[in-house]
């Protein structure tokens, strides 16, 4: 990685003001900013020059001799750095119809995040350095959020060879997972873990026992013996995430746990943590907001069908604490695109997967931020800056510090608004949130500071 | 009057005074089906279309006979499991024979929710005949109907329902429907077979894995079919060695003191000799004839009621 860090922040000033004629920026005026990388909320401006983000202060005067300066007023709304999503499904190359490199990266800015790391699990996987050159190029030419794609661990997600890692991560992969199936093969995750050392990269496993529920297809427990539907025991993620936690201490190297879900694996990361064992773990909105009851409720509805499944109100409560704690260091949308005609089936028939990306922020607002589980500095940590640190993200990705690229978003808290997924930038409509009304819209998106979306003027600038 | 529901997805959701109304409804129903014309005008001019994804002998043929008996017109589709598999979509199988003028699909499939499915997205009826492992309504009724005629009551008895509750979508709207109307419910089988926890979902259910001792106590038994693929999956270890410990047969209802009017019925098809003995099944103890005739005037019942308990004018 070419860049791994932010520039110190004298030599970024002097660089811009060396070249203050021919530069274009933004002064975004009197919005309350949220920056927790640098303990800021409060109301300030932020002045964005050449890309990249100069200075956050109060009352900044506008550079003089820099007619290219455009002022922004922010007054009544939030400004964020752009939020990190680090789990992602964008279906490129192999099932364009459910999503798109484009579709997806427009969605994700529309949401708010203006980088996304994107999953392997593509057709053919994301397994060799050309793939993950190929998704690189098909994100810039999209010219909405960066993309950062993630390598398979294994040759073809098989999990028998290990994959050409080294050379993935040369050519920009920023971690490595076989996600949607674990690494069955304990010898192999261990020496994933060591291997990924020299290239310090996380290993993000997706943390399940195959053999406990080989076809089930919604939490095991009360709902799925009512609605008679194959269960997926929750033991099946907590003994797995014990597994490689274990295989993390043995390695060395850094573990991820994507979408944690259960009561149990809170335990096993707090326990694993406490142990000083290189872990990390995300969860996703539809774990902290919704439980297996909606299953039922919904009428066997498919898009309440995801993996890991909906979990119990126990889980549910255990994984929002674990979020307030930092037990849980991050919020990832696992935004998982499917097409209306694949979805609109049989439970047992529909595949696993909701969408994510235009919705977390919102859901984050509306039923943490505002219901008093998160400030907004604890929200934009797990939303912003905890994903960028554990993907170590070039120029300081997720915080508005001097000498950042100016990847910034500005939200109106107040806009209400009702989930309606034909208006989805994405080609996914596959969400358990469609008719819910939420607070909170993403009005401008800047990703290295040029302005991609405004939606005071109807969305994406081309 | 008529049931106030456009589906009958299960008996979950179905109250004590609907129930009833059904199985009020099945005993004229029954009578007609005695007489040497079997016919009643009612749904003259009404197509029901059966539509099965699982290959099912009885529960289609007395859906047939019922809609037959109150004079609608019937189609018979048999969708192969492959068609399943290649993708042919229900939802849109289902429009197709509600433009092609269905007013009820009942809909029998291996996946549980699939009748939901429909009733969402079609405007014609949908009955339930059998969804994967979740309801098969119209057989708790007739169950509840058959104990009805047997014992004058369904209120107060105890009835044990013995094997694969786990996997079974009969036991499923059998407790339903037992403890809607005020039975009590022992389930009963092995511990893998009967899973753990069920009787807190069930209000009113008790659990255990001897049947020896829970025998004696109980007025009716249904006794569910085992599916012997399960022993591959560990489930048991044998079929001998499951005959042993929850086989029901004459000689083993006297010897474990069962009481001498104790109900025995079956949904069917049975095992003969597996979970339950030949000689047995077609003993005056067992209901299990009546479960077969009393299935399609209750299958009457609820199509009429579902049509609005009205008369063809």
């Amino acid at each position: 990685m070419a860049e791994r860090s932010v520039q110190a922040k004298g030599d970024t000033i002097r660089a811009v003001q060396g070249a203050a004629d021919a530069t274009r920026g933004w002064l975004l005026k009197g919005g309350r900013v949220v920056d927790p990388a640098n303990n800021v909320d409060g109301k300030a401006d932020v002045l964005i020059l050449n890309g990249k983000v100069v200075e956050v202060g109060p009352d900044l005067p506008r550079p003089a001799g820099m007619g290219e300066v455009r002022e922004l007023d922010c007054d009544g709304l939030v400004v964020l750095p752009g939020l990190v999503d680090m789990h992602v499904h964008l279906r490129e190359p192999g099932q364009e119809r459910k999503e798109t490199i484009a579709s997806g990266a427009r969605a994700a800015l529309a949401g708010g995040f203006t980088s996304i790391a994107c999953m392997p699990n593509t057709d053919p996987p994301l397994d060799t350095a050309a793939a993950i050159t190929y998704v690189r190029e098909k994100a810039t030419a999209a010219r909405a959020a960066r993309v950062y794609p993630i390598g398979a661990i294994t040759k073809g997600r098989r999990g028998e060879e290990l994959a050409p890692i080294g050379e993935m991560v040369e050519a920009g992969a920023v971690a490595v997972s076989d996600d949607g199936l674990p690494v069955a093969n304990a010898s192999l995750l261990r020496h994933a873990l060591e291997y990924s050392r020299r290239w310090g990269i996380p290993v993000i496993e997706h943390c399940d026992d195959p053999t406990l529920a080989p076809d089930g297809v919604m939490n095991e427990g009360p709902v799925s013996l009512r609605l008679g539907l194959r269960g997926m025991p929750a033991e099946g993620e907590v003994s797995w995430v014990f597994r490689d936690c274990l295989l993390a201490r043995l390695a060395g190297g850094r573990l991820h746990i994507a979408h944690l879900s259960a009561a149990g694996s809170v335990e096993v990361v707090r326990w694993a943590k406490s142990q000083g064992i290189a872990v990390t773990a995300e969860v996703t909105p539809h774990h902290l907001l919704l439980t297996d009851e909606l299953v039922a409720s919904s009428g066997y509805d498919t898009s309440t069908k995801v993996n890991p499944p909906l979990r119990s109100e126990a889980d549910r409560q255990a994984v929002l604490t674990a979020l307030q704690e930092g037990v849980i260091d991050c919020i990832a949308s696992d935004h998982a695109p499917h097409m209306e005609e694949e979805k609109n089936r049989e439970y047992d028939l529909a595949p696993f997967g909701m969408v994510g990306l235009e919705t977390t922020l919102a859901l984050v607002m509306t039923r943490l931020i505002d219901e008093g589980y998160l400030s907004w500095s604890a929200a934009v940590e797990r939303l912003a800056v905890a994903p960028a640190r554990i993907l170590r993200l070039p120029g300081g990705a997720g915080t508005l510090s001097p000498g950042a690229m100016a990847d910034v978003v500005v939200v109106d808290p107040r806009a209400e608004w009702v989930v309606d997924p034909a208006r989805f930038y994405s080609r996914g409509r596959n969400t358990p949130f469609a008719g819910w009304k939420l607070r909170g819209q993403v009005v401008y998106g800047f990703v290295g500071g040029e302005l991609r979306f405004d939606r005071t003027v109807g969305g994406f600038l081309d | 009057m008529g049931l106030q529901r456009k589906d009958l997805l299960g008996l979950e959701h179905l109250t004590r005074a609907e129930i009833e109304l059904i199985l009020e409804t099945a005993r004229p129903m029954l009578a007609v089906l005695g007489r040497p014309v079997k016919k009643y005008p009612t749904l003259r001019g009404r197509i029901m279309v059966n539509l099965f994804y699982e290959s099912s002998t009885r529960t289609r043929t007395s859906f047939e006979l019922a809609a037959k008996a109150l004079s609608a017109d019937v189609v018979n589709i048999a969708v192969a499991t492959s068609a399943v598999v290649k993708g042919e979509s229900l939802v849109d199988t289902a429009r197709t024979l509600e433009a092609l003028g269905a007013d009820w699909i009942v809909l029998r499939h291996s996946s549980s929710g699939a009748p939901h499915l429909l009733a969402r997205q079609v405007r014609a009826g949908v009955i339930n005949a059998g969804d994967g492992l979740h309801e098969h309504p119209t057989q708790g009724l007739l169950d509840l109907f058959t104990l009805l005629r047997r014992k004058g009551r369904i209120e107060g008895l105890r009835v044990g329902i013995v094997g694969d509750v786990l996997h079974s979508r009969v036991a499923r709207s059998d407790i339903w429907g037992l403890t809607r109307l005020g039975a009590q419910v022992v389930l009963i089988g092995p511990p893998t077979l009967v899973p753990p926890g069920i009787e807190k979902l069930f209000p009113g259910v008790e659990v255990s894995y001897n049947l020896r001792e829970v025998l004696p106590s109980l007025d009716a038994v249904q006794v569910l079919r085992l599916q012997l693929e399960r022993q591959k999956r560990g489930l048991f270890p044998s079929v001998e060695e499951y005959s042993r410990f929850y086989r029901l047969d004459s000689e083993r209802l006297r010897d474990w003191r069962a009481k001498p009017d104790l109900v025995v019925m079956h949904p069917g098809p049975a095992n003969l000799g597996v979970e339950i003995s030949e000689e047995l099944a077609n003993s005056p103890q067992s209901a299990i004839r009546e479960q077969v005739q009393n299935g399609v005037a209750v299958r009457m019942a609820v199509l009429y009621l579902l049509a609005g308990g009205r008369t063809e004018e």
